[in-house]
């Protein structure tokens, strides 16, 4: 199968903002590695679930590859092409292949432009289509997305819909440019329960039609279970497990993978109790050697001293001890 | 009953708190906008020529009374509004369509551009406004273009300051991130996405901006930077019945005081109305 996008040694550190007695004392700069050396890589029409914490950096990789924030170091290849070097008017050519869905449909949309409006701009902007052209596009995406009747959904502002709504306002919008890779950040974590379902089905109906690839960043591991093909999970900054979806729920290698399983049993053969200890570290300061040495109970001298790598075939892990499951 | 009807439905102002200040003040800036429009139809005398005994005090055949030259005042305000609208107005116009660009790209693009306009928008505000227009009136000489730049420009970091503040926390937002991800050029980002939302805030800013402008058009006019005998402005009638004022003589300078005052008045009450209605939700 032909790579899509591939991900090397990805890095984002955002300096912390200091304080002006940290100023006077010139006080070295610190940083937060929100992303810290990230790489993997993506084929074509495949679905990758990134799990994790809050704070972890998994929204930040994804904003990465979709060009909103600017890596401190490290590779984008997509399709054979390094994006990182591109100006800012080259990246936003390619910008139609790129797109997000972001997890807040409330904040998403403009409050002052019609849903149809929306729908039209990424055509606009990328010389696709004009006018007429573009409002019937706009129009048969609406119906796509199951906006009916899509002429009134056209004229409506978006106050006017719901949070489901919104959100199928915002993936018509991302899926207009027939994009090849699409990061969907976490796009039902704000939607009713009871919808969510209906959104996901939706996306995953856009994935089989255009055959994208999608890096679906969630929390929740029963959600990245259901949709993605392969999970990687991310703790503080770095992958720690990445593998076919089957192999990292049924056979989790890291305890890390393991923990977060055990706080969702229902799916599983077996339920485990893997806690987890106290609470996340600070990124300003992870810890040394294995970051979650200090909250894993299964830790060893060494974990707290040497870093470990992300290893494996198929499926990696980064742990000087990794598990043997059958959940 | 009546008014409130007027209100929702032939001005279509929200049933909201706040209204009644709109309502007022349009009602008090109408009767000018009437008077100067029907000028003509309206004054009883030639705001230019004597039309009876000088000084003559308030009556029936002179309402506000003569002045020192025998003119009837009541004509000379009714045609005095016509300068003050079309000055404050152009001012006021001029003014929004320098600092609403300007507060766009300032607050969107930030860094050193921003630094220098924001620096020189303070030290423009720092000022007091009707001395700031009188220094550049008085630069530019008296005439009625002139104190239209010179009033324009003291409003303008009024306009700057709103509307660079209100884009600094708009670009943040993540519909503007969205516009961004579909590829959206600044120009299109800071017109499409931005403007919109300022554009209540502008409204709002204008209103309060053109009722300020009133009174530092009156003063501009009162120091004589705007018109020349005979021409009737109420900044300028001021001027002329001051001198009167001691012996007795009220009504020169009364009437038109409280035109101005009626005026700006109603403006500010727009203007604060409307900053009600759009921003409701203060508490939060």
């Amino acid at each position: 199968m032909a790579e899509v996008i591939e991900v090397k040694n990805l890095k984002k550190y955002f300096p912390v903002q200091k304080s002006v007695i940290e100023v006077l004392l010139s006080k070295k700069i610190e940083y937060i590695r929100a992303v810290d050396d990230v790489s993997f890589k993506m084929e074509k029409g495949e679905v990758l679930s990134l799990v994790g914490e809050s704070g972890c950096g998994k929204t930040t990789t994804g904003r990465i590859l979709v060009g909103l924030e600017e890596p401190t170091d490290g590779k984008i290849v997509f399709k054979g092409k390094d994006v990182t070097k591109l100006s800012k008017e080259e990246f936003r050519k390619i910008r139609k292949h790129l797109q997000m869905i972001f997890q807040d449909p409330y904040a998403s949309l403009n409050p002052k432009m019609k849903i149809g409006e929306h729908l039209e701009d990424p055509l606009l902007i990328h010389n696709i289509a004009e006018n007429r052209e573009a409002k019937e596009l706009a129009l048969q995406m609406l119906e796509r997305v199951g906006l009916v009747p899509a002429e009134q959904f056209y004229n409506r502002l978006p106050y006017q819909l719901s949070g489901g709504q919104r959100q199928r306002v915002a993936i018509a919008r991302a899926m207009i440019l027939k994009p090849e890779f699409v990061v969907a950040d976490e796009p039902v974590s704000m939607i009713d329960v009871s919808l969510r379902a209906s959104i996901l089905d939706l996306l995953m109906s856009f994935k089989a039609e255009y055959s994208l690839s999608m890096l679906f960043i969630t929390h929740d591991l029963s959600v990245a279970r259901l949709v993605g093909d392969r999970i990687a999970v991310m703790y503080l900054g770095k992958i720690v497990e990445i593998g076919e979806t089957r192999k990292v729920i049924h056979h989790p290698k890291h305890p890390y993978t393991a923990a977060l399983l055990s706080a969702v049993p229902s799916f599983l053969k077996r339920e485990i109790n893997i806690e987890i200890i106290g609470d996340v570290a600070n990124p300003r300061e992870p810890p040394s050697g294995c970051r979650y040495h200090p909250r894993c109970p299964f830790a060893k001298e060494i974990c707290s001293k040497e870093e470990p790598k992300l290893e494996g075939k198929g499926h990696l892990v980064a742990c000087h001890f990794p598990l043997d499951l059958d959940l | 009953m009546e008014v409130k009807n007027l209100a929702t439905t032939v001005f279509k102002i929200p049933d909201v708190e706040g209204r009644w200040m709109v309502v007022s003040g349009l009602a008090m800036v109408c009767v000018v906008l009437i008077m100067a429009v029907f000028a003509p139809l309206i004054a009883p005398y030639d705001p230019t020529k004597s039309s009876g005994d000088v000084l003559s005090s308030p009556s029936a055949k002179h309402l506000m009374g003569t002045d020192n030259l025998g003119r009837d005042i009541f004509s000379r305000i009714i045609y005095g509004s016509r300068i003050v609208l079309m000055v404050v107005f152009s001012a006021s116009f001029l003014s929004m369509s320098i600092g609403v660009p300007l507060g766009l790209i300032s607050g969107y693009f930030g860094g050193k551009l921003d630094r220098a306009i924001s620096m020189l928008m303070d030290s423009m505000y720092a000022f007091p406004s009707l001395i700031l227009a009188i220094a550049i009136a008085a630069m530019l000489g008296p005439s009625v273009i002139n104190a239209v730049v010179a009033i324009s420009v003291v409003y303008v970091p009024t306009y700057f300051r709103m509307i660079r503040g209100q884009t600094l926390s708009l670009k943040s937002r993540l519909f503007v991130e969205a516009a961004k991800a579909i590829g959206a050029k600044d120009m299109r980002i800071m017109g499409r996405y931005i403007l919109p939302n300022v554009v209540t805030t502008a409204v709002v800013v204008f209103s309060l901006s053109v009722a300020d402008a009133i009174l530092t058009e009156a003063g501009l006019s009162f120091l004589g930077f705007i018109v020349t005998a005979p021409t009737p402005d109420w900044g300028f009638e001021l001027s002329a019945g001051r001198p009167y004022l001691p012996a007795g003589y009220w009504w020169m300078i009364t009437f038109p005081g409280l035109m101005v005052m009626l005026l700006s008045l109603g403006f500010a009450l727009i203007g604060e109305g409307l900053s009600e209605i759009y921003a409701p939700r203060r508490e939060r």
